[in-house]
């Protein structure tokens, strides 16, 4: 489990970035929910936590690939890779995440603890 | 329509392709291509593949299962296009009648005349270049860079990275001043100095020195004597457009275009980096020579090819990013015409800020350095104030030439 920051400094519509390995994003969106996927695009090196949210889906801030929060698939290019979603849990007022164990889809030449 | 013909198999070129597919078209596609590669994305060439930290399968756009349906002829080119019979005559000698024709043909790096040839001159526009370049990078080699534009730059830092003593020589007082305005333009020339490279702004080349068929020695106008191992031109780009002249499609700055990618002649469109569209804030022809404008707009030449009739959505505003010395840059909008820039956040000094361009109270452009939440924001907010020009004409050629 990673901790992620107190619920109340997560505002709707805010995202942050664990310094997790790979990095995950937190997102709590205007409308309330709370996702976490992958941090890094599967496309190029970018942080998805500094991407552009709209309901569900988070636009890549390089070049615009879509991913569903709810289920980390591409829902537009250039990515072709889905994202890993991460649950998450708030505990005593705590943002929670506990890591999906499955392969994360690093885009090619960036490693799990970064750059090669 | 039964045979639309794409010549160019570049970004633009599939986006267009693609483009055609998504919108219903099921005729003949066929795709025309100079180069013997299959799509692949250029952007890499100067940053990770450079730097040897992703391979040549990693650059690939197109996958096998891409349901394309269409006839690949590459290695071949376009010779001459005949818009009266709609034909396009092909290097090896066939030729393609269609119904419909997307120019897609890019741009070409240019050339210092003088040292083409060398064998110690590069330039950096295609994966064979990029190969070439890469072998060359070894550390203590000494590189001259000549020109401090995107892909000078981004070369610089590769280079730099891989333990090489670079020197960049511009002949402009800051470099990108066309692209970010001189004051920015400025500001982002500060992160070669603070990469370990040498900066020589407001310089111009005298000379080469060529020994054995290799440049020894650049000659800078003050008489300094730089010597080099390797020396990348980085003097921009040039429109592929040469094959088309006579064949009555208006050429400028690139292919001109409406709007919408429509050339002059009926049923021909061009897209990426070769044409140059009307654009209404500025009210001139605009090339754009960025790989989002390259992926996002053939969309909607295809649109206007197929369909006809009004421009169904809005350009953005032309976006790039660059990544030099571990910073990333990005920039949406247009300088023209702006009378102020404005640092929101940051500062220019942390090499962290975000500045708007203003003309007037009008955000018209900006600018990010390491600030990508926050540019995210504004390019999206440039991007809906785009869309108030959604409703315009086209845009008449008579306008502009
Ligand atoms: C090294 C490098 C780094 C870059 N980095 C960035 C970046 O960081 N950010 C950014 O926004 N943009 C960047 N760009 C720009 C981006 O890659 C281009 O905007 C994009 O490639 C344009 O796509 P295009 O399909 O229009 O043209 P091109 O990619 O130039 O492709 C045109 C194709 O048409 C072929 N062709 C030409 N003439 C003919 C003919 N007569 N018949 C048949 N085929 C023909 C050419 O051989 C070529 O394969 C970079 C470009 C380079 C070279
Ligand atoms: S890095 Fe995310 S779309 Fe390219």
């Amino acid at each position: 489990m990673h901790e992620a920051c107190p619920l109340s400094q997560l505002a709707p519509g805010d995202a942050i970035r664990l310094d997790t390995s790979p990095p995950i994003a937190v997102f709590h969106t205007e409308e309330g929910e709370l996702f976490a996927i992958d941090d890094t695009c599967t496309h190029q090196d970018a942080s998805l936590a500094d991407g552009w949210v709209e309901g569900c889906e988070v636009e890549c801030p390089l070049h615009a690939s879509k991913f569903n929060l709810r289920t980390g698939g591409v829902d537009a290019p250039p990515a072709k890779l889905p994202v890993r979603v991460h649950e998450v849990i708030v505990q005593d007022g705590t943002i929670m995440v506990r890591e999906s164990e499955e392969e994360p889809n690093l885009p090619p030449g960036v490693k799990v603890d970064g750059y090669v | 329509m039964q045979t639309l013909v794409v010549i160019g198999a570049s970004l633009s070129g599939l986006s267009a392709a693609r483009a055609a597919r998504a919108q219903g078209f099921a005729g003949r596609l066929v795709i025309v291509g100079a180069e013997l590669h299959p799509p692949y994305d250029r952007p890499p060439l100067s940053k990770d593949f450079l730097a040897g930290r992703i391979s040549e399968a990693d650059l690939a756009l197109s996958e096998v299962d891409d349901d394309l349906a269409a006839e690949w002829l590459l290695g071949v080119k376009a010779v001459r296009l005949d818009t009266e019979s709609m034909t396009v005559a092909l290097s090896d000698g066939r030729s393609l009648a269609a119904d419909g024709v997307v120019l897609a043909t890019g741009a070409s790096a240019r050339v210092l005349p003088e040292v083409d040839g060398c064998s110690n001159v590069f330039t950096l526009r295609t994966l064979d270049d990029a190969r070439a370049l890469r072998g060359q990078l070894q550390p203590g080699r000494k590189m001259v860079v000549v020109g401090a534009g995107f892909i000078g730059a981004e070369t610089a830092s590769t280079a730099r990275a891989a333990g090489l003593d670079v020197t960049v020589i511009e002949r402009s007082a800051a470099p990108l001043s066309g692209a970010l305005g001189a004051e920015m333009g400025a500001a982002v020339a500060g992160l070669h100095a603070a990469g370990g490279v040498d900066m020589l702004c407001g310089t111009s080349i005298k000379s080469f020195r060529i020994l054995g068929g290799s440049v020894s020695h650049v000659v800078l106008d003050d008489g300094r004597e730089l010597p080099a191992d390797i020396v990348l031109v980085g003097v921009g780009g040039q429109p592929n457009t040469d094959w088309l002249l006579g064949s009555g499609i208006q050429l400028g700055n690139g292919v001109l275009c409406d709007a919408a990618g429509r050339t002059n002649i009926p049923s021909i469109v061009a897209v990426g980096d070769c044409a140059a569209w009307w654009n209404h804030r500025l009210q001139a022809h605009h090339r754009v020579e960025h790989w989002t404008g390259a992926l996002e707009r053939p969309a909607l030449a295809v649109a206007a090819l197929l369909q006809g009739g009004t421009v169904p959505r809005a350009v953005h505003p032309p976006y790039f990013w660059s990544d030099q010395y571990g910073s990333r840059i990005q920039f949406a909008g247009h300088v023209h015409g702006h009378d102020r820039v404005q640092v929101e956040h940051g500062c220019l000094e942390d090499q962290s800020f975000l500045a708007v361009y203003y003309a007037g109270d009008e955000p018209v452009a900006v600018l990010g350095v390491n600030q990508v939440r926050q540019f995210t924001r504004w390019r999206k907010f440039l991007n809906r104030e785009a869309e108030r020009y959604a409703d315009a004409p086209a845009g008449a050629f008579a306008a502009a030439s």
